[in-house]
């Protein structure tokens, strides 16, 4: 099944929580509505005829001039052979969607992963803590907006003098 | 009866304790098995059969503990900055430092990373810089060396005097 075909029929069984297909590039992606993330993942991941099995990656981008967070949900299916990115916009001063662990066990890690680095809240999560930085890190490094702290834990953040100065 | 170091001229010599002590302690650098990145690869190769690092005495040990000498090899990161600091302080005296690469000497290719610790002396002190990325098993051997030699400086008996304390307070 290609993009398109996934998209017609998600339009039919979810009318209005689809949108924005982008099918003429390499990796097909569509917009899907917040709050209708689970069932289409639910529906997607079990449906004959979509067996979407993996959830192979899920990642986040941050768009400080659209005030946005976008969190971004990579599906493939074995049995099918066929793949669909998902796309949800949340707003960027409340970052706040639901978990999909009851869908792909897999985005209990993912999820953290995109909690640490991003600072998106996944409602329901088991077990929402950072993955990869110390518990005691402050900000999510990966926002546009993100600034180093002048130490970390007593260790000083300064670099060598020179590169100090080509960075200003 | 005649004094026993002359009956034996050729198996008795003289030296200073200091110097045995050190050439004692030169001679087995036992170094922890400490790699954090890719410079761990190239530590491998040194310990290896063609670099040998074994034929300077310097044995990898698994625990800080038995350890003489920390090679730190490879990019350290914040996280792991305080685990490096417990492993240091668990090392007993006297104790040496390697940093090993561009990573560990100044955060190198990655210091603009908001995770990566801006070189390891930081934290702990340095004895040793070896540049490279990764340096090749003979500069670490060169570095190896370059221990060996201020350990063999090291004076243990005899400690350098301080400087005189405060005069003025004193005659007061």
């Amino acid at each position: 099944m290609d993009a398109n075909e996934i998209y017609a029929s998600l339009e039919k069984l979810f009318a209005g929580k689809v949108s924005d297909l982008k099918a003429e590039v390499l990796e097909p992606y569509l917009t899907v509505d917040k709050d209708a993330i689970v069932e289409i993942c639910r529906f997607l991941c079990s449906a004959p005829g979509f067996k979407f099995e993996v959830l192979s990656d899920l990642t986040a981008l941050d768009w400080p001039k659209e005030e946005k967070i976008q969190v971004v949900y990579h599906l493939f299916s074995y049995s099918h052979n066929h793949q669909i990115v998902l796309k949800v916009d949340l707003p960027r001063d409340n970052p706040k969607i639901a978990t999909l662990e009851n869908v792909w066990k897999v985005a209990n890690w993912f999820e953290r992963e995109v909690y640490d680095l991003f600072g998106v809240i996944f409602e329901g999560h088991s077990d929402l803590r950072r993955i990869m930085l110390p518990e005691d890190w402050v900000g999510y490094p990966l926002r546009k907006d993100y600034v180093e702290q002048e130490e970390y834990d007593g260790i000083s953040t300064q670099r060598a003098p020179l590169v100090e100065k080509l960075l200003r | 009866m005649k004094p026993l170091i002359n009956s034996l001229p050729e198996t008795v010599f003289t030296t200073k304790i200091d110097d045995i002590l050190n050439w004692g302690r030169a001679s087995s650098q036992w170094y922890m098995l400490f790699g954090l990145a890719c410079c761990a690869i190239e530590l491998m190769q040194t310990g290896g059969p063609r670099a040998d690092l074994d034929r300077f005495g310097a044995v990898p040990r698994a625990t800080p503990r038995q350890s003489d000498l920390m090679i730190v090899a490879g990019t350290l990161t914040y996280k792991m900055a305080k685990r490096t600091k417990l492993l240091y302080d668990q090392m007993p005296d006297p104790k040496y430092v390697i940093s090993m690469g561009s990573c560990s000497n100044c955060g190198g290719l990655f210091q603009l990373a908001y995770s990566v610790c801006k070189g390891v002396d930081k934290i702990v002190p340095v004895d040793v810089y070896v540049p490279g990325c990764p340096p090749r098993p003979e500069a670490l051997t060169e570095g190896l060396l370059r221990i060996q030699d201020k350990m063999m400086r090291e004076r243990w008996l005899v400690k350098p005097s301080r400087p005189a304390a405060d005069q003025t307070e004193v005659s007061e």
